[in-house]
């Protein structure tokens, strides 16, 4: 072949075709083949890849924009569906700054002194992280709630060196499939502990758990939405020794509860999306992870530290790295390399925009509105809770209508309806979850309980 | 704990009364909390999260983001992380409501278009990557070698193959391997590479036995070198019944060149975030999507995006699967703007690996007479040079060069990796560079190499324009203060 192969301009690709041969020249090869010789022809693609055309950009986002439309987003549907993910409203201010080219075009911040910008924000993000968890110490970010789950159970088998967790069948079933994954080649044992009433009992936990127990998990406020006794579970796993990691699928929740280190929670993970991040179909989401000094070598992920340079100035550097992957391999404390850190940093700008009253009313405003709406729907005739613990912003009904065939005609009514727990939890074939948060105006659960009502009578 | 002079914290602009929201009112009749959430469950302290105003707020952050490097500011050469342009249109696409807003418990005949994609995108890594099928789950690189790896063990024990207890890695390979292997439960076999940088084969003949589960290889390797030799380390591997993992993370290096798939690989990671151009966001979110050949689908983690006829369906039906690694559909954000990336492209894709190789091979030239070169073959799209002879002849370190090329304007190269190569400088200029950065770049390193003769100093005290000196990594690890605390607080280091 020759350097006369096409050259096709592309607005990514700076290099024209008059560079390319100059280059070619200056590195002695008379072709762009002439640099893949290394690779054996019996592994080289003889045709050209089998992709869609190229399109330019109007055509681009008319078809993104075509694909986009044939779904059913929270714009167009009321959303009353939570189930680990929560609409909540992000001030304009949280993108607009965790958008920056400078952030969201950095890499890993390795070398720290061109990188203060996105290492200070990260130990800014693990200040209010600790603050908002009531922990000592919190890592830079994980992939997402249910993975920093299965991280925790490690971690805690670690800092144990004991085999076996008990779960509460109460934690958000993608978080405990999520968390069985994870361990299953680990020689942990995971053992399930039922809810009842739509909370973990205690007495059922101390059943169950030995001195083989590393950890005693749950989630608070749970998949049902109920909030669990974390005082009273955290004693439960102390008296064996065990520690009590607590999930947490929706912080906003800790605006008005109780924190988890408040009550002896030795970890806590969880899922920072409503910290700032969009729904977005499920991620980019952003793991949580919390825990107590002593435990921090054990942890995994990346931390920022201060540091200081030879004149005493201030800066912050990624440290205690030998519990990372790049230094220890197979003895790292985890494999994770590539984090969340844009996400944990719109959720630092999202809780530095509340502030300290400003997540106590959004929360309070969460739980108001949905006991309103929870009263109201409980008023309509064949409608009921299931369960009477008390609730933060979800909650599950016991429907007259199938939670599926009911939510099929909200539809007609614009309304993006409730889960149907039926595909998680059997047993509930009529438990419908629903979720009012801060996003949901007062005319909009009206309309809401207005059409429920049309719909089962 | 701050000094003059020292950049504020946020929590160090903090006055208490300001905030930076509009916080709604209840509009529904308000009932004691207690009621609500039930008592003693109420939090007795707020949050002590930061109070200021929404100018306050935009103020600390934007003079934050002007205290970082991107690629949007200048030329990123990290060798092994891809820092290619990250288109804007891209951005664009995944802030779409319809995607963006998109609540991932959706019924699936709510979400046809956002299944759609999904399943167009599989199609699309699939002709790229010689594969079969793809799970979307693993959120980064390392999340995706750990899926693979825990395809390739139920591979094998669906078999009742279960013997196999033993992944081998060659001595080059990102640290992430290893870890991964050891967090499916692995025993790691560390493997030499060989006088041009290949894997050792005399070595891996010797490792390969029916203890072995699978052989982790990077191609191009991390040495930016191909496998000469790939179809015959695929032949030792499945020859003792092994599976073939790819890590994706050089893939750049080889679109509509070669294909995994045909090299003899049964499963890999594709980093979106490094070869299809979605944002690193200072550290992630990235997306490590696996893409297997047909053997190992049935262990997929369900559910699946199947389309039947008309319409897009998550499939749940998969008995042997491995289980979920991760909450709902994966970072599917993130795979809009993949999507985006590879139509943007079509066919064209070809050229992004051929822009890439040629800058690579061209910059190593323009630096070979100036640096050591431990392996010298033709590159594919990153090199890996010695700082050996600055070390031995001027006492200058990688880590100095590293630093002294801050001064200059440029991010540094990833440097200490691989592990093999003594002071290694490791360099991936990427396709979106021009011949004038490769230039300018290459000008910079030369200097660099030159003061290093004439003034080690200026180097070994490196950066000195950057806004705060080198900092003092070892003292910060000894006593590592990982947080801002609240002045009141009870034994506060303040």
């Amino acid at each position: 072949m020759t350097r006369t192969t096409e050259w096709h301009p592309h607005k990514y690709l700076p290099m024209t075709a008059a560079e390319r041969d100059a280059m070619l020249r200056a590195v002695g090869r008379g072709s762009a083949e002439e640099l893949f010789t290394d690779i054996p022809t019996e592994v080289r693609l003889r045709r050209p890849l089998s992709l869609p055309p190229a399109l330019a950009d109007g055509d681009l986002l008319a078809h993104l924009r075509d694909l986009s439309e044939r779904n059913g987003h929270a714009d167009r549907l009321t959303c009353f569906l939570g189930g680990g993910a929560y609409d909540h409203l992000i001030p304009s201010v949280v993108w607009h700054l965790a958008g920056r080219a400078e952030f969201v075009t950095a890499y890993t911040p390795y070398q720290a002194e061109v990188m203060q910008g996105e290492l200070q924000a990260g130990y800014e993000y693990q200040s209010m992280l600790c603050e908002l968890t009531a922990m000592d110490v919190a890592n830079a970010s994980m992939y997402d709630g249910a993975s920093a789950l299965g991280e925790a159970a490690v971690m805690a088998r670690d800092l144990t060196k004991r085999d076996e967790v008990v779960v509460s069948t109460a934690v958000h079933p993608h978080y405990r499939e999520t968390l069985r994954t994870f361990v299953q080649h680990l020689g942990i044992v995971v053992r399930e502990v039922g809810y009842e009433d739509g909370v973990t009992l205690p007495g059922r936990v101390r059943a169950l758990i030995t001195e083989r127990t590393a950890a005693v998990i749950v989630q608070s406020p749970n998949a049902f939405g109920c909030v669990e006794d974390g005082a009273v579970l955290a004693q439960t796993a102390h008296a064996v020794g065990a520690l009590l990691v607590t999930a947490i699928a929706e912080p906003i929740s800790l605006g008005v509860l109780q924190p988890p280190g408040a009550y002896g929670a030795d970890i806590v993970a969880g899922e920072g999306q409503p910290l700032g991040s969009h729904l977005s179909f499920g991620g980019p989401y952003l793991g949580m992870l919390a825990t107590r000094d002593a435990f921090v070598r054990r942890m995994p992920g990346r931390l920022v530290g201060v540091a200081a340079d030879h004149d005493g100035r201030r800066g912050f550097v990624l440290t205690l790295q030998t519990r990372e992957q790049h230094i220890r391999r197979e003895k790292a404390t985890s494999n994770i390399c590539t984090n969340e850190a844009l996400n944990a940093l719109a959720a630092a700008v999202y809780m530095a925009a509340l502030g300290k009253t400003g997540l106590r009313r959004v929360a309070e405003v969460n739980a108001q509105r949905a006991h309103y709406a929870k009263q109201r729907l409980c008023a309509i005739p064949g409608i009921r809770p299931a369960f009477d613990a008390p609730v933060f912003n979800e909650f599950v009904l016991r429907t007259p209508v199938a939670p599926e065939d009911l939510n099929v005609r909200l539809r007609q009514h614009g309304i993006l309806g409730g889960l149907a727990l039926h595909r998680w939890y059997p047993e509930l074939a009529d438990g419908w979850l629903v979720c009012v948060t801060e996003a949901r105006t007062r005319a909009e659960i009206d309309k809401f309980v207005a059409a429920v009502s049309e719909v089962v009578s | 704990m701050s000094a003059p002079g020292d950049f504020p914290l946020i929590f160090e602009h903090s006055v208490p009364g300001r905030i930076a929201a509009s916080l709604p009112e209840a509009e529904v009749p308000e009932v004691s909390l207690e009621e609500i959430v039930g008592a003693g469950q109420i939090r007795r302290e707020p949050a002590a999260l930061p109070e200021v105003s929404e100018p306050d707020l935009v103020r600390h952050y934007t003079r934050l983001s002007q205290r970082n490097y991107a690629i949007d500011v200048g030329f990123y050469p990290l060798g092994s992380c891809t820092m290619k342009y990250n288109p804007k249109i891209n951005e664009d696409a995944a802030r779409l409501p319809g995607f963006a807003r998109l609540h991932p418990n959706t019924p699936p005949e709510l979400a046809q278009g956002a299944l759609e994609l999904l399943w167009r995108l599989e199609g699309m890594i699939c002709e790229i990557s010689g594969m079969d099928r793809v799970t979307f789950q693993p959120s980064a690189g390392a999340h995706g070698e750990l899926t693979g790896l825990m395809l390739i063990r139920a591979y094998h024990n669906d078999r009742g193959d279960s013997g196999r207890t033993r992944v081998i890695v060659p001595d080059s390979a990102h640290g992430t391997n290893p870890a991964s292997a050891a967090m499916c439960g692995f025993e790691v076999v560390t493997v030499p590479s060989d006088t041009r940088g290949n894997i050792d084969r005399d070595a891996l003949r010797r490792a390969a036995d029916q203890t072995v589960a699978a052989l982790m290889l990077t191609n191009p390797n991390t040495l930016g070198l191909f496998e000469e030799h790939v179809a015959e380390v695929a032949g030792i591997i499945h020859g003792c019944g092994g599976l073939m993992y790819l890590d994706g993370a050089n893939f750049n290096a080889v679109l509509g060149i070669t294909r995994p798939g045909d090299q003899g690989f049964d499963v890999m990671h594709v980093n979106v975030h490094k070869t299809f151009s979605t944002p690193h966001g200072g550290g992630g979110p990235g997306a490590g999507p696996v893409a297997v050949k047909r053997i190992l689908e049935p262990h997929l983690p369900a559910p699946t995006i199947d389309r039947e006829e008309d319409r897009f369906v998550l499939n749940y039906d998969r008995p042997k699967a491995i289980g979920r690694v991760r909450a709902f559909n994966g970072n599917f954000g993130i795979f809009v703007r993949t999507y985006a990336y590879l139509r943007a492209y079509g066919p064209l894709l070809r050229q992004v690996s051929e822009a890439a190789v040629l800058n690579a091979n061209y910059l190593l030239a323009r630096l070979r007479p100036h640096f050591d070169l431990p392996y010298d073959r033709t590159c594919m799209h990153e090199f890996v040079l010695s700082g050996r002879r600055q070390r031995q002849q001027y006492g200058v370190r990688t880590l100095d060069i590293a630093k002294r090329l801050l001064d200059y304007g440029f991010h540094a190269p990833t440097i200490y990796f691989p592990l093999i190569v003594e002071e290694a400088i490791m360099i991936e200029p990427t396709e979106t560079e021009s011949r004038q950065t490769l230039d300018a770049f290459a000008d910079a390193l030369i200097r660099v190499a030159e003061e290093c003769r004439t003034d080690p100093e200026v180097v070994r005290s490196a950066p000195h324009t950057t806004v705060v000196g080198r900092l003092d990594e070892v003292a910060a690890a000894r006593k590592p203060n990982l947080r801002w605390r609240p002045k009141t607080e009870v034994g506060s280091p303040a």
